[in-house]
């Protein structure tokens, strides 16, 4: 810890800053403000998911608000029913994991935008089971008084608790996802999005992993729909469409694929600043909203965090360079004075 | 003399295009053979086909004496095969010190213990060692990618050595590599031929690497094979100095 904190003050001043806005920040703020926040954190986790699946792995996945979805409705329809909240849980992260393992198996075939094509079928279905099979899902009538929990006496029932909570599962699912990401599995997935042949000739069982990146990103998306049921407490179909998934997709690019804290950054943009643009430009807001991200996407199709990682780097060669010029020797330097 | 890879009548199609046509030899434990043979005359065809990137449309591959033909090349990996390719392949945005912890991971317990194990897969210091041994101790935490195209070769090739192999096919790893790290390759090459007594099969078009490190050299023309022998009696061989070495 105080190794970290010395080898890297600038990174560590930063996390305990981001820290504390998201402790602190939410206690100066409106309810409905809270309320964004907690859709903040429980969007980023579905992000985070698919970050997994596109960005470290290589496999578009346009099926991720599916997942979302499945993880919701599960939740809306046992907890409404008297369910504990962790019953849904178990049942979504078992169900998820199984239909995206499902869903990966054509990535065997497919790649990129034919893939992106399979998974659409597959959000578009899902979309349709939620609103055509009302016996299961009340259909477009939707499913009201989802309750929120209750943890260790505390009612959730509040904006800000419920903040905290999702707050709480955001570091469990990122804690969770560093892991995976630094360990070999994480080189693994990293190989299978570089260069699928040569990983498979270095031993990577190339089909494996693609199926359980698939698995694991939209597990991921199942939790954060467990998550999203309570704290709207009412859900119909159409949250759960194919805007979800390009939402998803979008927060992810802009982020930054395949960076650690992409969706984060992503789901900030993706959230948060609609609503913010919405108390400066009235109805104009999604417009301005859909400028912005195609100028930055313009400017940096990498996402935030690839910008940052091309000013870091070139301010790295710079010094390096710099550096080099210092330690040679010049003879034309000060002999003419 | 035991027979480590045999090759028995390989034949590799596209249409009406005969890449390889009919090509049968056998590499012997423990030795260095030569590939050579002019452009286009089906070498990396020939090792696409007996390691599974492509499906021969003839022929068998025997592997310690056990049909491999048509194996999908992640199994034949873990059974200790290894290989680069002519165009280099390394992972471009993984580090150089990732890319050769990965060539050897998948070697080592089960998905499931690999992901419960260590971070480094226990193959940190070894690809350390490897990184020293090619003197890019300076380059460990670059990204493969914006390496120099000769140091890139040269990782690739070491990757290929990662895993502790038991067969390796290089295809021109020479290619770009300066002639210092090419000592150097060649030094490695055979420290793994002599210490762990893997064999090597190698592509190359520069002779004078060829004929300095490998025992026993095959030189193809046309999709077959034309001549097998020793460096020297390669060298004299008036067939291959027509089709390939010139006068």
């Amino acid at each position: 810890m105080i190794a970290l904190l010395r080898s890297r003050p600038a990174a560590c001043a930063l996390a305990i800053g981001v820290a504390c806005i998201l402790l602190f920040l939410p206690l100066t703020l409106s309810r409905f403000g809270n309320y964004m926040l907690a859709m903040w954190a429980v969007m980023t986790i579905a992000a985070m998911g698919l970050n997994l699946t596109l960005g470290y792995a290589g496999q578009v996945s346009l099926a991720q608000g599916a997942f979302v979805g499945i993880g919701a409705y599960a939740t809306a329809i046992m907890t409404v029913n008297g369910w504990p909240l962790y019953a849904p849980l178990l049942l979504t992260v078992a169900l998820c994991f199984a239909i995206g393992w499902l869903l990966g198996y054509p990535a065997l075939r497919v790649q990129h935008h034919y893939l992106a094509f399979v998974t659409l079928s597959f959000a578009t279905l899902a979309y349709l089971v939620f609103r055509n099979e009302e016996w299961l899902t009340k259909g477009t009538y939707g499913i009201f008084g989802i309750p929120r929990p209750t943890l260790f006496g505390v009612s959730l029932k509040h904006h800000l608790n419920f903040y905290y909570f999702s707050l709480a599962w955001l570091v469990i699912c990122a804690g969770l996802m560093l892991w995976l990401v630094n360990s070999p599995w994480g080189r693994a997935f990293t190989a299978l999005r570089e260069n699928p042949a040569r990983a498979q000739s270095l031993g990577v069982d190339t089909r494996r992993y693609t199926l359980m990146a698939f698995a694991i990103g939209s597990t991921m998306g199942g939790v954060a729909g467990v998550l999203y049921a309570p704290l709207v407490e009412f859900i119909d179909p159409n949250p759960f469409g194919l805007p979800l998934s390009f939402s998803l997709l979008l927060m992810v690019i802009v982020g930054g694929s395949g960076y650690f804290l992409g969706p984060a950054l992503g789901a900030l943009i993706a959230v948060l600043l609609p609503e913010w643009l919405r108390d400066y430009t009235q109805g104009y807001y999604l417009i301005a909203y859909a400028l912005l991200v195609m100028v930055l996407l313009i400017y940096s199709p990498s996402g935030i965090l690839g910008w940052v990682e091309r000013r870091t780097a070139d301010a790295r060669t710079r010094r390096a360079s710099l550096a080099r010029q210092a330690a040679v020797p010049t003879y034309d330097a000060g002999s003419a004075s | 003399m035991t027979k480590v890879l045999e090759i028995h009548g390989i034949k590799k199609h596209f249409g009406g295009i005969r890449a390889v046509d009919g090509v049968s030899f056998d590499v012997n434990k423990g030795e260095i053979l030569g590939l050579i043979g002019p452009n286009g005359c089906g070498k990396s065809t020939l090792f696409n086909a007996v390691l599974g990137q492509l499906e021969p449309t003839a022929g068998r591959v025997m592997l310690d004496g056990h049909d491999i033909t048509g194996m999908r090349p992640a199994r034949l990996s873990r059974l200790g095969v290894s290989r680069t390719f002519q165009l280099l392949q390394v992972f471009p945005e993984m580090s150089v010190r990732e890319n050769l912890i990965l060539a050897g991971q998948e070697h080592r317990g089960t998905m499931v213990s690999r992901l419960f194990g260590p971070r480094d897969a226990g193959l940190g210091e070894a690809a350390d060692r490897m990184i020293a041994f090619f003197k890019m101790s300076h380059l460990a935490g670059e990204k493969a990618g914006g390496l120099s195209y000769g140091q890139q070769k040269l990782l690739d090739a070491a990757m290929a050595f990662m895993a502790g192999p038991r067969l390796v096919l290089l295809d021109e790893p020479a290619g770009g590599v300066n002639l210092t790290m090419l000592g150097a390759l060649k030094e490695r090459l055979r420290a793994i031929n002599s210490e762990l007594g893997a064999t090597f099969v190698v592509i190359e078009h520069n002779m004078e690497f060829v004929m300095s490190l490998c025992q026993r050299v095959v030189v193809m023309a046309e999709g077959r094979v034309l001549a097998i022998g020793t460096p020297a009696e390669i060298r004299a061989n008036p067939a291959v100095i027509d089709a390939y070495l010139g006068h």
